[in-house]
């Protein structure tokens, strides 16, 4: 059994028939997991010294010294690493008196955060599929961010304590702005809010629970909803990433309704993690410096919201990103600093990054290519083989070889 | 999905029963549910109706690709979410080990695997939907998040 690493599942019920180097047959892989592996033989990245080809060692060598010439350097990425290599880049963001922050920054940090200080509870999704008879997805799609949620843990599958899985045993509701593929399967209890209508969808629920008349236009369908969710034995929350937006600097909120939700039943929250690993990296950093993200190591540890990639990327004077495509995906502004800056990207595919960088550090494609561990979504730890050879080195090894030579 | 309704105004609607059945409405219904052959209707292979034949014979595409109990796949619309393979109620009484409880199914005997990202029908005759005692089950098709699977 393999196991995937295309999403924050890391599903380990994964069958593969391999022929030499190539892949030829898949069992149980969801589209977006085949499509991980079938990037193995598509699009990889090069090593590459200003815009020249050389060695990987090359590369290596330079981006070590850069790093040791850098006065404020900023690693980046991250939550697609293994826990070992995420470890190394800690020792060196140490060592580099670097600013180290991931991609929970921008994305769902401040929830996880909430989940790894256990201000609000948590359990995994092996308690989902046994007992979890009531869940909420807010600001989530599933279907097409972790497409076998559903069926693997929360919703289709039998568990211990639920034997008749979705027919009768579990209810699901769906909150979200928009009507999304998993609206279609949950149709009947999708309840649409717009845009930065959290707030006031979690102030409404609370009056209903204070036994008052909520502010909402369907009184009905939001009173029978409170119903559902009072008589849960027990809750979860998935809240995504359009949950963290709209809720950005006002997690009390959620807090507020889980706490209030706990007073007469059980409800947990597990955060609907992307990336395979940034639950890894965040409890990693956590465990090492009491933060989970944006930690400056320059002097001692710090943290703030100045250690963030969105506002390192502007004073850095050299990013290191490993295993992340900012230039993609940070805000346009913020992408357009960060390209200003000297790069040395580690990734195994070419992307806008990669060819934006001085140095480029090809990478084993890691649960494919390079073994380790790494944090499922609920914090989970989930051990991993590689299950093809490479001429690429992990991301472990390459930042093991730049703390060498730094 | 062509409806029997589709299939009828594409039939010569004479009602002249040399398909074995008493009207076009009936053959229409019966070539839906694949117990009849675009060819069984004889008259229609007259040149005459050339056009509508050769319409018929495109709509008529697309369940010709169906299973024997009418199940039509989208490859290209479907997710591999698994949502069918666990929620298939005969899935599930043929695999407790595998897609009953969410993992990908580890007996031989199940109707819907993923493979390669994408759905795939394997034993259709254990569908309920298939034989003599036929019900109408459609737990499948109703746990799709982008109707990439539906029966004719
Ligand atoms: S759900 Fe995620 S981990 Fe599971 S197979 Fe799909 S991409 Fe891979
Ligand atoms: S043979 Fe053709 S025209 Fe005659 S009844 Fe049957 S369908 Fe109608
Ligand atoms: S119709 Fe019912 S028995 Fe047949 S494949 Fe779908 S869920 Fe399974
Ligand atoms: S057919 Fe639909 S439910 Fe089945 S795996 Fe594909 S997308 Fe999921």
């Amino acid at each position: 059994m393999a196991v995937c690493t295309g999403c924050s599942l890391l599903c380990d019920d994964i069958e593969v028939s391999i022929d030499g180097r190539s892949i030829t047959r898949t069992k149980n892989l969801c589209r977006k997991g085949f499509g991980r592996y079938r990037s193995l033989t598509s699009d990889r990245s090069v090593p590459r010294v200003d815009g020249r080809q050389t060695s990987i060692q090359e590369a290596i060598s330079r981006a070590a010294e850069m790093l040791r010439n850098a006065r404020r350097p900023m690693l980046f990425g991250w939550s697609c690493s293994t826990l070992e290599a995420q470890r190394k880049g800690i020792e060196l963001a140490r060592r580099a008196r670097a600013i180290i922050d991931d991609t929970s920054s921008i994305c769902q940090g401040e929830i996880v955060d909430m989940i790894i200080r256990r201000d609000i509870p948590s359990c995994t999704l092996d308690d989902v599929r046994n007992y979890g008879d009531t869940l909420i997805f807010w600001g989530c799609d599933p279907s097409s961010s972790h497409p076998r949620h559903m069926s693997r843990f929360s919703y289709y599958p039998r568990g211990e304590k639920l034997q008749r899985g979705h027919e009768e045993d579990r209810t699901a509701f769906l909150i979200d702005i928009r009507a999304s593929p998993t609206a279609k399967i949950l149709a009947g209890n999708f309840v649409q809010i717009p845009p930065g209508g959290d707030s006031d969808l979690i102030d409404a629920m609370l009056a209903v629970l204070d036994g008052k008349i909520p502010k909402v236009k369907d009184k009905k369908a939001l009173i029978s909803m409170m119903n559902t969710l009072k008589k849960a034995d027990m809750g979860v929350i998935f809240p995504g990433l359009g949950l963290a937006y709209s809720l950005k600097g006002r997690m009390d909120r959620l807090k507020a309704l889980v706490d209030r939700l706990n007073e007469t039943t059980r409800y947990n929250v597990i955060s609907m993690v992307g990336h395979y690993n940034m639950r890894g990296f965040n409890q990693l950093l956590f465990d090492e410096t009491g933060f989970i993200n944006r930690v400056s190591f320059a002097d001692g540890v710090n943290h703030g919201p100045m250690y963030s990639v969105v506002e390192a990327s502007k004073s850095c004077d050299l990013a290191m990103i490993v295993g992340s495509d900012p230039i993609s995906s940070l805000p346009a502004g913020i992408a357009k600093a960060l390209a200003r800056v000297p790069m040395i990207t580690l990734d195994p595919h070419r992307t806008l990054t990669t060819e934006l960088s001085r140095v480029v550090i090809p990478t084993a494609l890691s649960g494919i290519e390079a073994g380790g561990s790494a944090l499922r979504m609920d914090g989970v730890r989930i051990e991993f083989d590689a299950i093809v050879k490479s001429e690429y080195p992990s991301d472990e090894e390459v930042l093991s070889r730049i703390l060498e030579e730094i | 999905m062509v409806s029997a309704m589709e299939i009828y105004q594409l039939t010569p609607k004479l009602n002249c029963k040399k398909c074995g059945l008493p009207t076009c409405m009936a053959f229409a219904v019966a070539l839906l549910a694949r117990e009849k052959q675009i060819e069984d209707c004889t008259p229609l292979l007259e040149p005459k109706y050339e056009a509508k034949l050769k319409k018929l014979r495109e709509v008529m595409a697309p369940v010709a690709g169906a299973t024997e109990t009418g199940l039509i796949i989208h490859d290209e619309r479907c997710y591999g979410c698994g949502n069918c393979v666990v929620a298939c109620p005969v899935n599930v009484a043929n695999d407790p080990k595998g897609s009953a409880i969410g993992l990908g199914p580890k007996s031989d005997k199940v109707i819907l695997i993923v493979e390669d990202g994408v759905v795939k029908c394997l034993n259709p005759k254990e569908c309920r939907r298939f034989g003599p005692n036929r019900i109408l089950c459609n737990l499948c098709t109703a746990t799709c998040p982008s109707k990439a699977i539906e029966f004719v």
